[in-house]
């Protein structure tokens, strides 16, 4: 017990409440935090596709026609305060609160996630009744494609969430399902940081 | 006949009879070759039923060194095919003075862009994958790799891209746009066919199987290193990996981001990098060569990590300068991300820029100069002894000081201007990659051969092969300099100039070597597996090993470590020999704990290769199925709890103590009997 104390590996550590798993996630969590590093130079390169191509409207529809400042803010909220939800989450199940519990602040995390799913895809067809689809510039390529992987990294973040509630509910605290709690959490607050890029960059810096 | 009405692109989409190479008698033989090999290897394990032994031992294994032998399988078979593309090329170069050939321009394009796609991403990549697969865990003293299941997934996902590059010679035309696909040339417009498709998906499945296992073997060194074993005792292979795979996992998304951007551009109709809409090709040079770049040192870096193992190996030296080697190893891997440019001197920036990056591109020859200065140092004062590892050292050590020479011509911006995509460049890269990357898998191959096997390789047929590619080597690509700064360009299917002639027929004639090296590792395979008794070594120790790997079986347990060892030095193997505690009875043994077998990699690798075979061909349901099937038995996985296996403590024992008994049987060899039958694995023990 004492020499696991002495390691830590990024997340929430369990070092005093599950021995375990804190040492299995020594391994788990360090190689998906490297995972995630390669995911980010992913969304930093579509971040520079985009910033490359402010200009290439093509004489097409910008960033002012575009863009809302109202529906993006409530698209912050929502994903900040699904990562509140998933850090609770995280929390009951570091000190073994009931089942319930954690199932609980999984599926609010689930249902914020699917709201900013909602949110977001409408998003998408109003741009492109607005002729701002992905095909009628560069800007709007790029635009869509900075959106759209962060989209689909949140549909897949909720369809990870489906399988842990079910999982949790099957298996109940089990070394292999909190592990992959802990990963799903560092993905999910991922998401949040990348947003938070998204809606510097994109809204306020388009808008501004 | 299929249509386009009608049910049959519902289910075919747009493959149809016109897809069969019927077009060229080569492609025809080449289409055949692949369908007659297929059917051949199917029908001689159907009639060996030897099916479920495939499946069992070999297909569903998640023990590392298997999977690492399986990549480089793929990696040999793709080399088969990608070298015997060169020689076309070079054979119809030979001929091409004021003549067709034999070759039309279209096949021509077509076989430059197969050979270095396949050169490139399948069989450098499988190549140095599988061999630091194998080699890695046994030189930490690791009992596997951190995620056994995931290196599977990442075997299987560069299987699926080798499968479909297989596919692209049987059905339809591959891509005339280069292993570097740069739009617009492959956007729709002006390539509407399937070619830039199959190289897409090809390459994308590569990336995405490069990208994990980066993951997976950073975080194996990170944490899988035996007790001792700080990382200032690691091997020089395991910190040059450790570099591989950082520039793995940071320079193979710029790649999947540029292909996937480029098949968006195809598909939906994006603007990225078209002429039109707003589209901006540059950003498709930037993104790939951010890629690129880095690339050629995850190709090179393994080899100089196996070559600094057989120069102190058969130096009987410790390695020379091994701190300098490390920090070089890293001042390369950070410096490969800031030299990308250099590939596109002449496509329109200011010249300030130019000047940045070439300085910066040719500071790298600094750190590589030093481990150069390092090999040879090692040697200076050895005990050098001539084995075929060692032989291809010494070719590396001369050929790729010429082709770094040439390297820094080229990171001039003012010559690069003037031999710019002349053959010159082409001469350049292979001089690189032959000697860097080819030579020293190849060392590997042979070094780490018993580990795997438990026999050496044939020794003389190692040399013929030895010869061949070094001659081989020399006449194919030095005749290229010269023709390079005559202004021949690369790429070119038939030409006017009579100067060049006396070239490309040298040229030519060093292809044939090349073809008799390839024929002279296959003969030398065939020589060894009859061979194999007399070939055998036991002992575990063919060549006076230094590091952890020697001290165990050849071939090597599946647990690798009956008991986990304890580095004591930078070379652990070679102070327990000098001590005489290199095969002392242990103390105690214990249970260990392997992964089960899993078909979830097999089946992920697959579906996701046959997704991208119905995207090429726009076969939408089967693109589908493919991607639900991946994801379908990755979900399925995550709800089996019982994926571990025990081997118990008696049964390590039973097998740890036979071998051990068996090793205080074996004569001794000493070292200038390596090469002999006498070499059973066991080393003579040093003079006190």
């Amino acid at each position: 017990m004492t020499a696991v104390d002495h390691h830590r590996h990024p997340g929430i550590n369990l070092g005093h409440t599950d021995p375990d798993t804190h040492e299995q996630a020594e391994e788990t969590l360090f190689g998906f935090w490297i995972f995630l590093m390669s995911d980010l130079v992913l969304f930093a390169l579509l971040f520079a596709t985009y910033a490359s191509m402010m200009g290439s409207t093509d004489g097409g529809p910008g960033p002012r026609d575009v863009l809302e400042l109202s529906s993006s803010a409530l698209e912050t909220g929502v994903l900040l305060f699904s990562s509140l939800t998933m850090g609770m989450a995280s929390l009951a199940m570091k000190y073994k609160e009931p089942p319930a519990r954690l199932q609980m602040w999984l599926v609010a995390t689930l249902i914020l996630g699917l709201v900013f799913l909602w949110l977001g895809g409408s998003e998408f067809v109003k741009m492109a009744s607005e002729g701002a689809s992905a095909q009628r510039s560069g800007w709007t390529s790029a635009l869509h494609a900075l959106l759209g992987t962060h989209w689909l990294h949140v549909a897949a973040g909720c369809v990870w969430l489906i399988l842990s509630i079910l999982q949790v509910a099957i298996f109940g605290p089990q070394s292999p399902v909190k592990l992959r709690l802990m990963r799903l959490a560092l993905f999910w607050h991922l998401l949040d940081i990348v947003w938070i890029f998204i809606f510097s960059v994109v809204y306020l810096g388009g808008l501004a | 006949m299929p249509t386009t009405e009608g049910w049959w692109p519902l289910v075919f989409g747009r493959l149809s009879f016109d897809a069969l190479p019927f077009y060229s008698a080569i492609a025809t033989g080449a289409a055949s070759l692949v369908v007659i090999g297929a059917v051949v290897v199917i029908g001689l394990l159907t009639w060996l039923g030897r099916w479920t032994w495939l499946w069992r031992e070999w297909l569903t294994s998640l023990d590392h060194k298997k999977i690492g032998i399986m990549y480089v399988i793929i990696a040999m078979v793709m080399l088969a095919r990608a070298v015997i593309e060169g020689s076309l090329m070079r054979a119809q170069q030979a001929m091409a003075f004021d003549n067709p050939g034999f070759l039309p321009p279209e096949h021509f394009a077509q076989l430059f862009s197969t050979h270095g796609s396949i050169m490139v991403f399948f069989m450098a990549m499988p190549f140095l994958t599988g061999i630091i697969n194998f080699a890695l865990p046994l030189q930490i003293g690791a009992r596997d790799v951190s995620f056994p299941l995931l290196n599977s997934m990442s075997l299987w996902l560069t299987a699926g891209g080798a499968g479909l590059m297989m596919a692209s010679l049987v059905l339809g035309k591959f891509s005339t746009g280069g292993w570097t696909g740069y739009p617009p040339y492959t956007d729709a417009v002006f390539n509407p066919g399937v070619g830039p498709d199959y190289w897409i998906f090809a390459v994308t499945l590569g990336s995405l199987a490069s990208t994990m296992t980066g993951i997976n073997i950073a975080v194996t060194i990170y944490k899988k290193r035996c007790r001792g074993m700080n990382p200032f005792r690691m091997p020089l292979f395991c910190w040059t990996s450790l570099c591989t795979s950082v520039l793995m996992i940071f320079a193979m998304p710029p790649l999947t981001v540029a292909t996937a951007l480029l098949a968006l551009d195809r598909y939906v109709g994006t603007h990225f990098f078209t002429n039109d809409g707003g589209g901006n090709m540059m950003n498709f040079a930037n993104l790939f060569w951010l890629f690129g770049h880095p690339e050629v040192y995850i190709l090179i870096l393994p080899a100089f990590g196996v070559y600094s193992q057989v120069i102190s190996n058969f130096s009987a030296k410790i390695l020379y300068g091994y701190d300098s080697l490390i920090i070089a190893t890293m001042c390369i891997a950070v410096m490969s991300f800031t030299v990308w440019v250099h590939h596109f001197f002449t496509m329109g920036q200011s010249a300030n820029l130019n000047a940045v990056f070439g300085i910066a591109t040719m500071a790298i020859g600094i750190p590589t100069g030093v481990k150069i200065f390092d090999w040879i140092l090692t040697m200076a004062w050895g005990r050098v002894r001539f084995t075929v590892p060692m032989l291809y050292a010494l070719a590396f050590m001369v050929l790729f000081v010429v082709g770094g020479l040439t390297g820094i011509l080229l990171a001039n911006p003012a010559v690069d201007f003037q031999v710019h995509n002349t053959v010159f460049l082409v001469a350049h890269f292979h001089n690189m990659l032959i000697p860097g990357l080819l030579y020293g898998m190849i060392a590997a191959y042979t070094y780490w051969f018993p580990k795997a096997f438990g026999f050496r390789l044939d020794e003389w047929w190692g040399r013929v092969a030895f010869g061949c590619w070094v001659t081989g080597f020399c006449l194919a690509f030095l005749p290229l300099y010269p023709l390079g700064l005559m202004g021949m360009p690369r790429r070119t299917q038939e030409f006017f100039e009579p100067d060049y002639l006396p070239f490309t027929i040298v040229a030519g004639i060093g292809a044939l070597f090349l073809l008799s090296a390839l024929t002279s590792l296959v003969i030398q395979l065939v020589v060894s597996i009859r061979r194999r008794a007399t070939l055998a070594v036991p002992g575990g120790d063919p060549w006076d090993g230094r590091t952890l790997e020697w001290g165990i079986p050849c071939p090597a347990p599946e647990y690798n470590f009956a008991v986990l060892p304890v580095a004591t030095s930078r070379d652990t193997f070679l102070a327990a020999k000098e001590d005489g505690t290199a095969y002392a009875p242990r103390r105690a043994y214990h249970d260990i704990e392997l992964p089960r077998n899993s078909m979830t990699g097999v089946v992920f690798g697959l579906a996701l290769a046959a997704a991208a075979f119905g995207l090429v061909w726009y076969m939408w349901w089967l693109a589908a199925l493919g991607v639900l099937v991946a994801i379908g038995a990755v979900v399925a996985r995550s709800f089996v709890l019982d994926t571990m296996r025990i081997i118990p403590a008696a049964e390590v024992r039973r097998q740890d103590e036979a071998w051990l008994a068996q090793v205080r049987r074996l004569p001794a060899a000493d070292r200038d009997h390596e090469t002999t039958p006498r070499n059973q694995g066991i080393a003579e023990a040093p003079a006190p």
